[in-house]
């Protein structure tokens, strides 16, 4: 039956293309992981600057023995779905855990991040409703949307009066209006103007889901992003995160304080129609979530490497990303040295990752990094140098250099 | 077709055009996805411009049943008769 994958044929010609120019960037396999920022890559080691692993937590030993207990006391797995025999008390617990950290009423936890959005706003957005999503929305956004029987309406990336022009012409229509919102959108690393989205959700009458799962841990004051940082926790009605980067495993989770959402449990198909996550996994995330609500030098620190990394790239020239945060994107004049830059940093022994389009807003082509609060200085320094060298090598910066005396007058 | 349709529809290509390798002739009959070599981030945005401009919300799942700039004109059209 080949005509079933003939439809693939495009993007084969494509990908050979790629590796044409050396590795296949979508065939990374690491022989072992050693540490937070270091792994074993063709046997040499390789400094990890792109995992979303923000406060390092994959190696700490607390939660490692937590896990390890309830591996060897529960079992390898729950092999069932929360509504049936995969409700453990320890999933319970974790579900109040997450409530208490966010001073909400109520927890729901999924078995992966992209679960979590596919369910909670597929569910929340029914027929008759309005869901206005912002254009530079994870997939996951984009796959709810789609799942979802709303009339679904992007709105112009991070752009509130783009939102309120669109709600507005939608007065006088029945139904809900459900607006999705990140905190740190996960390409450039741009956090959304929550203030001014909170603003316009509040005169317009519409329902406000926050997805925080780049910034949880890493921004506010107690760590619980950046509704917490922009101080508009009271008007957003659900915060959805995941277990998978600050967190250091893999799950999801949504927050409300709203009347009637535990009946989500019943109705929620992404949440029902799946096994529920591992007892090792609830241990691990349970006490990493202790460990970031007790310890604020892993956000801070973090932030300090962001600066660092951000402000070091933009130094020697580079184009990054409008704001510093945990994700830093350096731009690529084109596709072809985008996959070479990857290519000749991985040589060097730096894993970035390659961002081409269609995964990227307006079709950049970027290197996308990620600091951990488990990078000492010298390594963030190290990337910046390598990045520095390649740079130059690819005459990205030379260009760069060239272009800016031209424009000068 | 009416006037407001032609209109919409010369909109569209001038709209089109601007985002596309100079040179490359776009007609009511141009199959927008598989006719031009975008990928839908480049569709999206391209649509985002006409929404701005025709000050319209197209919904996504209008937006995946049109193939032709004279499918995405009508639907247009349509929109802007129920002002939305």
């Amino acid at each position: 039956m080949m005509s079933l994958t003939a439809k693939f044929a495009d993007l084969r010609a494509r990908i050979d293309a790629l590796a044409g120019i050396g590795r296949n960037p979508f065939d990374v396999r690491f022989e072992k992981v050693l540490s937070p920022t270091v792994a074993l890559l063709d046997g040499r080691p390789i400094l990890l600057l792109g995992t979303n692993n923000y406060l390092g937590l994959t190696f700490d030993a607390a939660c490692v023995a937590e896990s390890v207990r309830a591996l060897q006391e529960l079992g390898t797995g729950t092999t069932g779905s929360r509504i049936a025999n995969g409700t453990y008390s320890d999933h319970a617990l974790l579900e109040r855990r997450i409530a208490e950290f966010y001073g909400k009423r109520s927890a729901m936890v999924f078995t992966t991040g992209y679960q979590a959005n596919l369910g909670l706003i597929s569910t929340l957005a029914g027929r008759d409703d309005h869901l206005l999503i912002d254009a530079d929305s994870h997939a996951s956004i984009y796959d709810a949307s789609r799942l979802s029987a709303a009339e679904v309406i992007r709105f112009r990336h991070n752009d509130p009066e783009d939102l309120a022009s669109r709600l507005r012409r939608l007065q006088g229509q029945p139904g809900d209006r459900i607006v999705v919102t990140e905190g740190i959108y996960s390409m450039l690393g741009d956090t959304a103007p929550l203030r001014e989205i909170v603003a316009v959700k509040r005169e317009m009458g519409a329902c406000l889901i926050v997805d925080e799962a780049h910034s949880l841990g890493i921004l506010g004051e107690h760590g619980r992003g950046l509704c917490e940082a922009a101080g508009v926790e009271d008007d957003v009605d659900f915060i959805v995160g995941t277990f998978s980067k600050s967190l250091g495993a893999i799950g999801g989770f949504a927050i409300s304080d709203l009347e009637g959402v535990e009946l989500l449990r019943l109705v929620c198909r992404p949440y029902m129609f799946t096994a529920s996550l591992p007892p090792a996994v609830i241990a691990s995330v349970t006490a990493s979530l202790a460990r970031i609500s007790t310890d604020k030098s892993l956000g801070a620190r973090v932030l300090a490497h962001a600066r660092k990394l951000y402000f070091g790239l933009v130094h020697a020239g580079f184009e990054v990303g409008p704001e510093p945060s945990p994700i830093v994107a350096v731009k690529m004049p084109d596709k072809e040295t985008a996959v070479l830059f990857w290519n000749r940093l991985v040589d060097e022994g730096l894993y970035v990752n390659l961002a081409l389009p269609p995964a990227t807003p307006r079709s950049l082509c970027l290197i996308r990094s990620s600091v951990s609060s488990a990078h000492t200085e010298e390594q963030i320094e190290r990337a910046v140098s390598i990045m520095t060298a390649i740079g130059y090598e690819l005459r990205i910066l030379h260009r760069r250099a060239i272009a800016t005396a031209l424009a000068t007058p | 077709m009416t006037q407001n349709g032609h209109d919409i529809e010369r909109e569209i290509v001038q709209t089109l055009t601007a985002r596309l390798p100079a040179g490359v002739q776009v007609s009511a009959d141009t199959r927008i996805v598989q006719g031009l070599g975008l990928d839908s981030v480049a569709i999206l945005d391209f649509i985002m411009d006409l929404e701005e401009r025709f000050d319209i919300s197209i919904p996504l799942d209008r937006i995946a049943e049109v193939q032709t700039v004279a499918e995405l004109s009508r639907t247009i059209e349509t929109l802007m008769g129920t002002r939305r």
